[in-house]
């Protein structure tokens, strides 16, 4: 389906409001990771606010798609989404990470509705995404499974092993998104432990490439699409991402892996964004 | 004297409890269509195969490959599907502990783990395959239960248990085949004891799992004329009996405990928790001793380890010994 204009437009607008919740609970929280998120969130809001057969009100619906984030430690862009379509208010997301709250530093799966499963340790949600999505074709569903992935937890084994089963099941009712934002905690991708030619390793597991800017939702759009058309293997859409998107200071920085603004970088990120 | 449903040393047995839980899962096939077997790369040996060749849409191959066994099984269980995962216990939970803690124990899923070839008895294949560790591991699990079943048919309907269980299980398997101790009248229930040997008034009481159950029983009858014994098949590790251990372990006075495992972490560990905080009762404990098995044959390697028939009486007598000491009187008064 063709996405209008218009709609990219609104798109954009809900992606910049991700932001600027990302931000606002970083700093609430204290600690928790800064740069994936932001490179994440057009994606996100595409997902939930146009991709994604789902519905806030009945998180259970079976029929739902099914969206597994297999790097849990980037899920502020997930609670930010989450809220922002009508999971729970907007307000929670400034409970990030304290005592009680349902939203745990990774997410877990038992505490939040709309939670797909539980991730953080690296390298395990893509084998997840490829059982459920095995177990679905085995029943005839027609939801999709997508599955966000991380660059950096192609250095799990695991991964390779879930991506091997995958391809060969020719699970044609998966898509895998990778965040190709070339950091991870230590350093670029290619400097700790180089993942190229990336596009060929996934090709010779017998899945179909697409490679997008991973924000330009239109040809993110047409990528989910043109996954569908594919009946004899699972889709990879690597989604080429510039952490730290929509904050110069952030973006294409390593170093904002793993930590996040301080109050006073938090003033000064939002008036960025604005 | 033998309890009531159970039989010891009357026929050699052609079976092994792995054979049970593959008996168990092709009725499973046949009852419930959301049973599905994943495997990796060892149907044969872990007993599945008659299921994967009566339904072959529900078997699942992962090749070896035991992170990706159970993580792919956790997204069989999200969907809403009963998955059986077989491997060697040293490769699952060995290799895919973690993967069992985010994706299957945290979230609750009711995946059930089948640990084979467990135990020094695997015998002539060495150390590396023989899994010693595989309930200590298990045990510090949240949410997870876990079932050792001595004997073919226990573990048999431990599977069928388990199957019905919500949440996770793991299941211990061994290779070796063991004699028949339980019938097909002898009652199971997931974190119920069987009492296999019983005494008017026991001086020691006999906490086993596993297979070693049959020792247990060789030396309960050989101490029959000299110390009255109950033995106790202690099938569920987690959650234990606690009412049936605390109260035979008083009745008794003195406990020890028999499994082909490290006691650290397992049945003994259990059992020593449990009293330590319920009713202090002097405890000696059968089982490997912080040591790596080695090639051999099943016979030779439980000699070795200290599991044989003799090693459960000379346990019985030191702990009986121990039990009429003074100390121990204040304790159970």
């Amino acid at each position: 389906m063709t996405i209008t204009d218009e709609k990219i437009k609104e798109l954009e607008q809900k992606a910049a409001a991700i932001r600027k919740t990302i931000i606002e609970m970083l700093v609430a929280a204290g600690s928790g990771h800064t740069a994936g998120p932001l490179g994440m969130a057009d994606i996100f809001a595409v997902f939930y606010f146009y991709i994604l057969k789902h519905d806030p009100k009945k998180p259970a619906w079976e029929e739902r798609d099914r969206l597994l984030l297999s790097n849990g430690h980037i899920c502020p862009v997930q609670y930010a989404a989450l809220a922002h379509v009508g999971y729970f208010p907007v307000e929670e997301c400034m409970t990030l990470r304290k005592f009680g709250s349902r939203l745990q530093g990774h997410p877990e799966r038992n505490r939040l509705p709309g939670i797909e499963t539980t991730s953080g340790p690296l390298g395990c949600g893509l084998a997840q995404a490829a059982g459920y999505a095995y177990a679905a074709r085995m029943d005839k569903k027609d939801f999709r499974v997508y599955c966000v992935m991380s660059d950096g937890e192609h250095d799990e084994g695991n991964t390779w092993e879930s991506i091997m089963f995958a391809g060969n099941n020719k699970l044609q009712n998966l898509t895998a998104i990778v965040d190709r934002n070339k950091i991870q905690i230590d350093g670029t991708t290619e400097h700790v432990m180089p993942l190229e030619p990336l596009r060929e390793k996934w090709e010779s597991f017998n899945w179909n490439v697409i490679e997008v800017d991973g924000h330009n939702i239109q040809e993110f759009c047409d990528a989910v699409d043109e996954a569908k058309t594919f009946l004899d293997k699972p889709t990879v859409i690597i989604a080429h991402t510039i952490p730290g998107k929509g904050i110069k200071e952030i973006e294409g920085d390593y170093r904002w892996h793993g930590k996040v603004p301080t109050p006073e970088e938090g003033k000064r990120f939002l008036e960025e964004l604005k | 004297m033998v309890s009531e449903h159970i039989r010891f040393n009357v026929e050699a047995s052609t079976l092994a409890t792995r054979d049970g839980f593959g008996r168990a899962l092709v009725e499973l096939g046949e009852k419930d269509p959301r049973v599905v077997v994943l495997c990796s790369d060892v149907a044969e040996s872990t007993r599945v195969a008659d299921f994967k060749e009566k339904f072959p849409e529900r078997y699942i191959e992962l090749g070896v490959a035991e992170q990706n066994l159970v993580t792919v099984a956790a997204g069989f269980a999200n969907y809403g599907k009963i998955p059986f995962v077989a491997a060697y216990a040293v490769f699952s939970p060995g290799r895919n502990w973690e993967q069992i803690r985010t994706t299957i124990a945290i979230n609750n899923f009711p995946v059930k783990i089948a640990g084979a070839h467990a135990g020094v008895t695997v015998g002539p294949d060495g150390a590396t395959h023989q899994a010693l560790e595989d309930i200590a591991m298990m045990r510090v699990l949240p949410n997870m239960t876990i079932v050792s079943p001595c004997d073919e048919e226990e573990a048999y309907k431990a599977t069928l248990a388990a199957a019905s269980h919500e949440g996770p299980v793991y299941i211990r398997l061994s290779r070796e085949v063991s004699p028949a101790i339980t019938t097909e009248k002898t009652k199971f229930e997931i974190g119920k004891s069987v009492p296999l040997w019983t005494s008017e008034k026991p001086q020691v009481a006999i906490f086993t799992t596993g297979p070693m159950a049959h020792n247990a029983l060789l030396a309960a009858k050989e101490l029959e004329k000299d110390i009255a014994v109950s033995v106790i098949n202690i099938h569920t590790i987690k959650p234990l009996d606690i009412d049936a251990v605390v109260a035979e372990a008083k009745r008794a006075g003195a406990v020890v405990t028999v499994e082909d495992h490290q006691i650290v972490g397992c049945l003994g560990s259990t059992i020593a928790e449990v009293l330590a905080q319920c009713c202090p009762t002097p405890m000696e404990f059968v089982g490997v001793h912080d040591s790596f098995g080695q090639s051999g044959t099943p016979k030779e390697l439980i000699e070795h380890y200290g599991m044989g028939v003799s090693h459960i009486v000379a346990a019985v007598r030191k702990a009986n010994g121990r039990r009429t000491s003074s100390v121990w009187k204040i304790f159970r008064n």
